[in-house]
């Protein structure tokens, strides 16, 4: 019968299509769970083309906030953890989900806003004295509000200012519960103060008008760490490519090409991983 | 809102030069989709004509259930087949999570519901029409299956339509099993919410335009060999 027919060419079209956007994969993979701003910044794109190369091991990012990717790995749902929330990333190695976390690279965070800047805090060096006077302002601040390191790290300077922010929480406080470019976008939406870190910051498009109003602090110093999954506890981690990447990381080479990725000429992460190990 | 302006002349380009990562993109969103259209619909459909041509104490019930799950959260499918499929669940072992397997397999939770449900209304007023002759013919019950789904065909295949629109257009429960990875898992819809948190508004939305588009090619090509298929039909 003619539309049998019809039929089976629409099968044959659609097993076709299948095979055709289907390629075999067997190569030699590794999954990692990482912060989003390594991926947003592009810093993926930069190194990981340069590794395959040398070793030809395909790295596969999960880029999602330090809290989850952290979750993710305790559920040994990754291979490689590289976050930025260095006593989070201690806590993880101490119960045996990671091998030992090394320093990777640093920058920092920084607070922008609306150039009308409310709080008057442009200028200043001190976050929490900047802090504090954006709660005295009641200013609009949007917050991650989503335990990534980012949301870590402003939850431990909102402590330093000695304001609870929790308490204004709907009103001038306002959290995205979301990632850093969802919330950049947020802040930039409703005239918000925001802390994001620098690398997210300076490959962001859609700034609108907002500008750079606190920095420098070295309370405001961010540290990325980078730690092999236990296998011991993760029986299913690949542990020798795990490792390799790692090595190459930490090593002359892979320090090299994090130095040398530039957005717009401007550095966006600093190699430290021979400086202070633990 | 030069966004806008912005956004087809990107969506143009991206797609006049052919981008090989875009073209890459399109292809898994097809591919997962697709597939799992294709395996909600082989579930539902037998499952949406029993339960249309049925009558068994609470049926009410369970036509309500179904009508109910057609609204499931993406975002909560993606959860339950994460912690299933999670080196620490139960199905760990299978190492298929962040693979577009387990992209097709939230997916086709997601739509069976729509497509069962869809389905059942259109057999059962389908059967309607048909009980008394199938009564009268004395037809026995998977024939009777088998020729109220023929003869519902083009309406089945909008439904079909339907779930596949809700399997590539959602993105919350793919970004959470997939893990949204370069050249691995990641779709159309993850893409744009890669983009959107980048700033990229302009070329988030060109991703948009495109994936308009991909949902337009599928529509217009089912609906291609509809009218081939009803042509040879009538000749």
């Amino acid at each position: 019968m003619m539309r049998s027919k019809v039929l089976k060419v629409g099968i044959t079209i659609a097993g076709g299509l299948w095979l055709a956007v289907s390629g075999a994969r067997a190569e030699e993979s590794i999954i990692v769970q990482s912060t989003t701003s390594t991926q947003n910044s592009g810093l993926y794109k930069h190194l990981l083309p340069i590794f395959r190369n040398k070793t030809g091991i395909k790295v596969n990012v999960v880029a999602v906030g330090t809290g989850q990717a952290i979750k993710n790995a305790r559920n040994c749902d990754g291979d490689v953890l590289l976050v930025h929330a260095k006593q989070a990333e201690e806590k993880f190695v101490k119960d045996g989900y990671g091998v030992k976390r090394t320093d990777l690279m640093y920058n920092d965070f920084i607070v922008v806003g609306p150039p009308s800047d409310p709080a008057r805090v442009a200028g200043i060096k001190d976050a929490p004295a900047a802090f504090r006077k954006i709660s005295d302002a009641r200013a609009l601040f949007a917050s991650r509000g989503d335990n990534s390191g980012t949301h870590k790290k402003e939850k431990r300077l909102w402590g330093a200012s000695g304001v609870d922010p929790r308490s204004a929480s709907g009103k001038w406080y306002r959290e995205t519960g979301s990632g850093m470019g969802a919330t950049l976008n947020t802040g930039v939406g409703m005239g918000a103060y925001v802390m994001t870190d620098r690398a997210t910051w300076i490959s962001f498009r859609n700034k609108g008008d907002f500008r750079i109003l606190v920095e420098g602090d070295d309370d405001l110093f961010n540290q990325y760490g980078v730690i092999l999954v236990n296998p011991e506890k993760c029986p299913s981690v690949n542990q020798a490519a795990g490792q390799a990447f790692i090595d190459w990381l930490v090593g002359e080479d892979g320090q090299k090409a994090i130095g040398n990725y530039k957005l717009g000429g401007k550095q966006l992460f600093f190699p430290n991983a021979n400086k202070g190990q633990s | 809102m030069q966004d806008f302006g912005q956004a087809f002349s990107l969506a143009f380009q991206l797609l006049w030069t052919a981008d090989a990562d875009l073209m890459e993109i399109i292809g898994l969103s097809l591919r997962v989709s697709l597939t799992a259209m294709a395996v909600s619909c082989a579930i539902a459909l037998p499952v949406g004509a029993a339960l249309g041509m049925s009558r068994f104490r609470g049926r009410g019930a369970a036509i309500i259930l179904l009508n109910a799950l057609m609204g499931l959260p993406p975002v909560v499918v993606g959860l339950c087949v994460y912690l299933m499929l999670s080196r620490a669940g139960p199905m760990g072992e299978l190492g298929l999570l962040y693979t577009p397997t387990a992209m097709i397999i939230a997916q086709s939770i997601l739509i069976t519901p729509i497509i069962a449900a869809l389905s059942r209304q259109v057999i059962e007023d389908l059967h309607s029409e048909y009980a008394e002759q199938f009564r009268s013919m004395c037809v026995p019950v998977h024939t009777a299956v088998g020729a109220l789904l023929w003869d519902a065909r083009y309406s089945l295949l909008t439904v079909a339509l339907a779930g596949f629109g809700r399997a590539v257009a959602e993105v919350g429960a793919v970004i959470i099993v997939g893990g949204n990875i370069a050249h691995l898992t990641r779709v159309m819809t993850t893409a744009i919410a890669l983009e959107t948190s980048k700033g990229d508004l302009a070329l988030a939305l060109a991703l948009g335009m495109v994936l308009l588009l991909i949902a337009l090619a599928v529509n217009a090509v089912v609906m291609a060999l509809r009218m081939t298929a009803t042509r040879y039909a009538y000749a």
